[in-house]
């Protein structure tokens, strides 16, 4: 008798009209039927514009607030669960053959939270806040080659861009695109952005308003009435509270269970890996996606002797590795062959819990990522064959065990941020590399400073002889391999060390890869390309990448339904879908 | 004792301008940026972090920086942080209450235990009492507080689940229920800082009560046939307190920085988290104004301690 009702019950509610089929939810939900959400960030969302973030934080606060056109999914392809109700492809004759010109049709009778009506002038006004060179738009490299963005019709938005953009999604998706109300922004276009009160309580189409924000705190939200799902969203409120650690946020989602989602996780894998089984209140939720944690080698000199020449690039020709050891490709190679990114990932990084051991430096979307750079020597940890690859190359091993070749030792400075997991991962690269006849010496700086263009510590100045973080991409590698390694992006003086290209390699032959994928739009071509810039970068041993870290590591309440992160897009993409 | 106060409140504007001045050059010394958030990500390249720069007006000099910044602070305007946008004195006002409502509580139980105890502790001088007291009060203060504040969090909130530990700023106090809400999740970092100061304030009346003890004027009052709970409360401690009122005076600007270790364990919003929260990112502005607040608190109270010293002390007199 009970079975037979569970499944009568099973049958009525698939038999339901239900909204429109959403990603994950089991069932249709009615909105507002949920009580409180609780969501817990380390980190507090300061700000709720995306288009002034200084973080993660701030965009995933404003995602429940605003949206784009369409948010990016989990292969690295749109997903129209924006404002666009559909999305534009060659196929569909969205995108024009050349690449350059997106019509984009947006949903029709949306209303902004304050119950007016959203158009497409809203899209082509947020364009032109944006992109404005004075806003300077936290998100403002969407902006670049965009030659214009219009409102054909109230329902309609053309984007063009100046050349043909093979990535052709890069202005009006994911997280760099959140679509603003012209009417309440309009005063805060240009300089004016640095002080405009609507950060403070945005408006916008997204499945929450802002209900208090205290900056540094807590944002708590209620659901939009005017919000175009009217089953949706299913929690009436919300309560986004940042502050704290890592490990006390999954405390409260693995143990006391004050938080329905803890985000970002990151606690070593030896303490979070026991929280996360043992617990009965929440599940690690974790996706892969370009996050590669990776050694860099300096190919200038960093020499502190050199003064005001330290870490420049030569002047005559840059494509010349100054560097008075690392400019020796031999060197260069058997310092990947000692380096142990298995036991790395084993021990520190959870074996698969937060990262997985990798040798590629761009390890997503999929068919990007190369599967020929497992079999590189350079990418088997082999410390005989390092050995012979510096004995053959002349280097000599001294009485300490540290190898010279006239009158050069190789002597080496290996810094990174402070980090528990980073200096134990230090401990054991500096271990390996010592066999080999290296002399490490470890150097660890505050986050804060370590990623700042002013500080002779930092990343960019690059003033050691090697460094180690992470970093990650969009869908598109192009900005990705731009950015961190062409000619252009070298960082030296004169830009203020505030260009990518922080290990100031420079090669006519990676430049051309990147020229290429510039204009290529074929996309089977472009995967070649894209893992033939990531082959040569290994073989020429110009980055040792070492674990592929898990992009979201959140600690998600069992009852919460829904929750299915992307790589390439906020954490809070779907938020509308979730429900208990 | 007018001229007195009102020739300290004239000294008291240069010291402050003078502080404002050093916390100003510190700062800009100092290698912090507020775009160090963005790490080494690609997708805010070279140009946007440059144009963020100019926008903030982090391109002046800092002695440029300064002037405008003291021109503001004259008429009242704090100016905006860089990371929220929002008017600096809105954040302070935001988060003041929490402070108080803990720190600043904090320090009232803390006194409020210190006194009998103290007092106990001295009369019953070398007792197993004083002995024992004498001994919590050192663990009080040696023992950390982080270390105190994880111990109650995995007793009280992940072993029997009696506590929240996850403060919750947005609680309006309106009815006995939110009263008892209130009281539930502040009694741990209450309980954690309050034994910290009861530690403190414990030693400082029983060595101060000591002093008093073996006077002339005690022996005196219990010769006149005096109760001995009347000669210690009415006589030895009131005079005790005359030093002890003093520092607790000199305390008070402390509970404004709030406790920042404590704020982070138990995610309170108080101004000692948003201080180097905002030191770390190199938001300058928010600094500057918690900083010149402090200094003005601390002048200030710097003044009424004396003050206090002299209205409580017949034989000190200022000129």
């Amino acid at each position: 008798m009970g079975v037979a009702m569970l499944v009568a019950a099973a049958c009525g509610q698939t038999a339901a009209p239900s909204a429109a089929p959403s990603v994950a939810t089991a069932k249709p939900a009615a909105r507002g039927q949920g009580g409180d959400l609780k969501i817990l960030y380390w980190q507090a969302p300061t700000i709720l514009n995306a288009h002034q973030a200084t973080g993660t934080k701030d965009a995933d606060a404003s995602r429940l607030i605003n949206e784009p056109m369409a948010s990016f999914g989990k292969d690295g392809l749109p997903v129209a669960n924006g404002l666009a109700s559909e999305i534009p492809t060659p196929t569909n004759g969205g995108v024009t053959p050349d690449f350059k010109t997106v019509t984009w049709k947006l949903r029709t009778g949306v209303k902004w939270s304050d119950g007016s009506a959203f158009s497409a002038d809203d899209v082509a006004f947020t364009y032109k806040y944006q992109c404005d060179p004075a806003t300077a738009a936290s998100t403002s490299t969407y902006c670049d080659g965009v030659a214009s963005v219009v409102a054909k019709d109230p329902n309609t938005v053309v984007v063009t861009y100046k050349d043909t953009n093979p990535f052709y999604y890069q202005w009006g998706v994911g997280g760099g695109s959140l679509i603003y109300q012209a009417a309440q922004y309009k005063n805060c276009v240009g300089a004016a952005a640095k002080n405009c009160t609507a950060d403070q309580k945005p408006i916008g189409t997204g499945p929450y308003k802002v209900d208090t924000f205290k900056p540094g705190d807590t944002v708590t939200y209620t659901l939009n009435e005017n919000y175009r799902d009217p089953n949706k969203p299913f929690f009436k409120t919300v309560t986004f509270k940042g502050g704290g650690d890592a490990p006390g946020a999954a405390r409260a989602a693995f143990q006391t269970g004050e938080a329905d989602y803890a985000w970002n996780l990151q606690v070593d894998a030896g303490v979070l890996k026991p929280m996360a089984t043992a617990s009965t209140l929440a599940n690690l939720v974790t996706v892969y996606g370009s996050s590669v944690e990776r050694i860099l080698i300096n190919f200038s000199n960093p020499a502190a002797s050199l003064g005001d020449k330290r870490g420049e690039p030569d002047a005559r020709d840059p494509t010349k590795a100054t560097h008075p050891f690392f400019s020796d490709l031999a060197v260069r190679r058997a310092l990947a062959m000692a380096t142990d990114r298995a036991t790395v990932a084993t021990q520190f990084y959870g074996d698969g819990l937060t990262g997985k051991p990798t040798c590629n430096v761009l390890t997503a979307p999929e068919p990007m990522n190369s599967k020929t750079s497992a079999n590189f020597d350079v990418c088997k940890f082999d410390l005989a064959a390092a050995n012979a690859e510096l004995d053959k190359a002349g280097w000599v091993k001294g009485s300490d065990g540290v190898r010279s070749k006239g009158g050069v030792r190789l002597e080496a400075t290996y810094q990174t941020t402070i980090n528990a997991v980073r200096q134990k991962v230090q401990d054991v690269m500096k271990s390996n590399w010592e066999k080999i006849g290296f002399k490490i010496t470890l150097k660890s700086v505050d986050a804060a400073v370590f990623f700042t263009n002013t500080s002779p510590d930092g990343a960019n100045h690059f003033w050691a002889d090697i460094e180690m973080y992470t970093n990650s991409g969009d869908p598109d590698p192009t900005s990705y391999f731009n950015g961190g390694w062409s000619c252009g992006q070298v960082a030296s003086k004169a830009n203020n060390w505030q260009s990518g290209n922080y290990s100031r390699y420079c090669s006519k032959d990676f430049d051309a890869i990147i020229a290429n994928l510039k204009k290529e739009t074929d996309q089977s071509k472009r995967n070649a390309l894209a893992v033939q810039a990531n082959d040569l970068l290994l073989q020429q041993v110009v980055v040792i990448p070492i674990v592929n870290r898990t992009f979201a590591t959140s600690g998600v309440s069992k009852t919460l339904k829904g929750v299915d992160p992307t790589p390439w897009d906020s954490e809070m993409w779907n938020m509308a879908d979730w429900s208990k | 004792m007018g001229r007195y106060i009102t020739r300290r409140l004239i000294i008291a504007i240069p010291t402050l301008l003078a502080i404002t001045f050093v916390v100003y050059v510190i700062l800009a010394l100092a290698p912090l940026d507020p775009l160090s958030q963005f790490g080494a990500d690609p997708r805010v390249p070279p140009e946007a972090r440059e144009a963020i720069r100019k926008s903030l007006g982090l391109d002046e000099p800092w002695y440029v920086r300064y002037v405008l910044w003291l021109g503001g602070l004259l008429r009242g305007d704090f100016g905006y942080s860089f990371m929220s946008h929002s008017p600096v004195i809105e954040l302070i006002q935001q988060r003041l209450p929490n402070t108080l409502a803990v720190v600043g509580v904090a320090y009232i139980v803390g006194l409020v235990i210190a006194l009998p105890v103290g007092m106990i502790s001295a009369v019953r001088r070398n007792s197993f009492l004083d002995h024992s007291i004498s001994t919590v009060t050192y663990a009080g203060f040696s023992v950390p507080t982080f270390f105190t504040g994880l111990v109650l969090i995995i007793v009280f909130a992940v072993k029997l689940h009696w506590l929240p530990f996850i403060y919750n700023s947005n609680l309006k106090v309106t009815d006995l229920q939110s009263l008892g809400e209130q009281l539930r999740q502040s009694i741990m970092p209450i309980t954690v800082l309050g034994l910290f100061d009861a530690a403190i304030f414990t030693r400082y009346i029983r060595s101060e009560m000591l002093e008093h003890l073996p006077l002339d004027y005690v022996r005196t009052a219990r010769s006149k046939g005096i109760n001995e709970r009347v000669v210690v409360i009415r006589h030895v401690l009131r005079n005790s307190l005359i030093p002890v009122v003093t520092l607790v005076a000199l305390g008070i600007p402390g509970v404004f920085g709030g406790a920042i270790v404590t704020e982070q364990i138990f995610h309170v919003p108080g101004i000692g988290e948003l201080l180097v929260r905002s030191i770390l990112l190199g938001d300058t502005p928010v600094v500057t104004a918690v900083l010149f607040i402090f200094a003005v608190l601390v002048v200030l109270f710097n003044l009424v301690a004396d003050v206090l010293y002299g209205v409580l002390d017949p034989r000190i007199r200022y000129s």
